[in-house]
């Protein structure tokens, strides 16, 4: 085989690399981010489980009826009723961007520019 | 169990009988539910309208204590170049009124400056040439902003005949105050077009637009369609002259000359 040294040395490279992550985690378990949660509020909006899986969809649906239907009232489905704003209702009880929104958010990867606007809690840096 | 067609339709009913008492969480949010409904206080009209008084409001000082309560409400940053973003202005009599030119006028009103900011148009051109309908006219007048979706391509600063529109050259929270700020409001992404927005944000909560509260009765807020209301008094008992009419667009904002 003309170049066969060099072919195989080549896949075995691209290998090792293709299976790095894989051999550098290995024995290691996930954990899970741990969230610091409101301390005097025990109930979100929603149910946990609605909020942890679809908090976009309803803040993507939030952004809509307040800022382009002018409805800034939602009523949930015990009927309470919330102010729909980012800033003054999700973040008055979720008092810190940094131990929630980007605890999960980091450990997913992924970077909504919520705050490119928004001011967090904390304050601008 | 023989599958025909009457075992099959039961058992379609028993599936949507059992949709119907799913948990609803599953539910919420879905396409077409909205349990969404405006805020108890919040002030309702069919045609909001102001006007502002220029014997009372009529010089730099004034504008600009109007200027400074509406961008601190609003987060507007000072950018001091020729790129600063304004939702309150000043500008002398010929800038305002191009097309009311009279050399003789009262020297009293030509000297006056005047009070400029988005005049929510009837016809608003900018939402006419929006393409991502970033801009929008409410079913109340208002041409509001969804920062969200500009794409900062400024067809509405071109469209809008009366310089209301602010572009973020850049980065607008390079020039606010962290400690000053309003954490009520957002501030605004480098790359967008920003203008005022007759502070719906302050309506929905029964307010009235901040720099209607400021003025100290000098500038009207109402609902131009109702006959009873504020407004269309202070236009039945003045004089009044709106920007640019022959643009066609029908501005909201008139002025008591």
């Amino acid at each position: 085989m003309h170049y066969g040294g060099k072919i195989i040395i080549g896949i075995v490279i691209f290998v090792g690399l293709l299976l790095s992550p894989f051999v550098f985690n290995v024995g290691k378990a996930y954990k899970q981010p741990e969230l610091k949660l409101p301390a005097n509020e025990k109930k979100c909006v929603e149910s946990l489980e609605f909020m942890r899986t679809k908090h976009m969809q309803l803040l993507n649906e939030w952004r809509d009826w307040a800022l382009r239907d002018g409805k800034r009232v939602y009523v949930n489905h015990e009927g309470k009723e919330f102010e729909i704003s980012l800033q003054n209702t999700c973040m008055k009880c979720h008092k810190s961007k940094a131990d929630f929104c980007d605890k999960c958010h980091n450990d997913a990867g992924v970077t909504p520019y919520c705050w490119d606007c928004h001011i967090q809690p904390e304050g601008l840096k | 169990m023989k599958n025909n067609r009457r075992n099959f339709i039961k058992l379609a009913g028993l599936a949507a009988a059992g949709l119907c008492v799913a948990p609803k969480t599953t539910l919420a949010s879905g396409g077409g539910h909205s349990p969404v409904k405006p805020g108890a206080n919040a002030r309702n009209a069919k045609r909001w309208a102001m006007v502002v008084d220029t014997r009372r409001i009529n010089t730099d000082e004034d504008i600009k204590a109007l200027q400074d309560v509406c961008h601190a409400v609003h987060n507007v940053p000072d950018v001091p170049t020729n790129q600063n973003i304004m939702w309150i202005w000043s500008a002398p009599y010929e800038e305002c009124f191009p097309e009311q030119h009279n050399p003789y006028l009262d020297d009293d009103v030509k000297e006056r400056s005047y009070m400029l900011l988005c005049n929510h148009c009837d016809n608003p051109p900018c939402v006419r040439v929006c393409p991502t309908k970033a801009t929008f006219k409410r079913p109340d007048g208002i041409v509001a902003m969804d920062y969200h979706r500009c794409i900062g391509c400024r067809y509405c600063m071109a469209g809008c005949p009366y310089g209301s529109r602010s572009f973020n050259f850049g980065e607008p929270r390079e020039y606010l105050d962290p400690t000053k700020l309003n954490p009520e409001f957002p501030t605004r992404m480098r790359g967008v077009v920003e203008k005022c927005n007759f502070c719906v944000e302050r309506l929905a909560k029964g307010l009235q637009p901040a720099c209607v509260e400021a003025s100290d009765g000098a500038i009207v807020f109402g609902d131009l369609a109702d006959k009873d209301s504020d407004v269309r008094k202070v236009l039945r008992e003045n004089f009044t002259i709106r920007r640019k009419p022959t643009a066609g667009t029908e501005p909201s904002v008139y002025y008591i000359i």
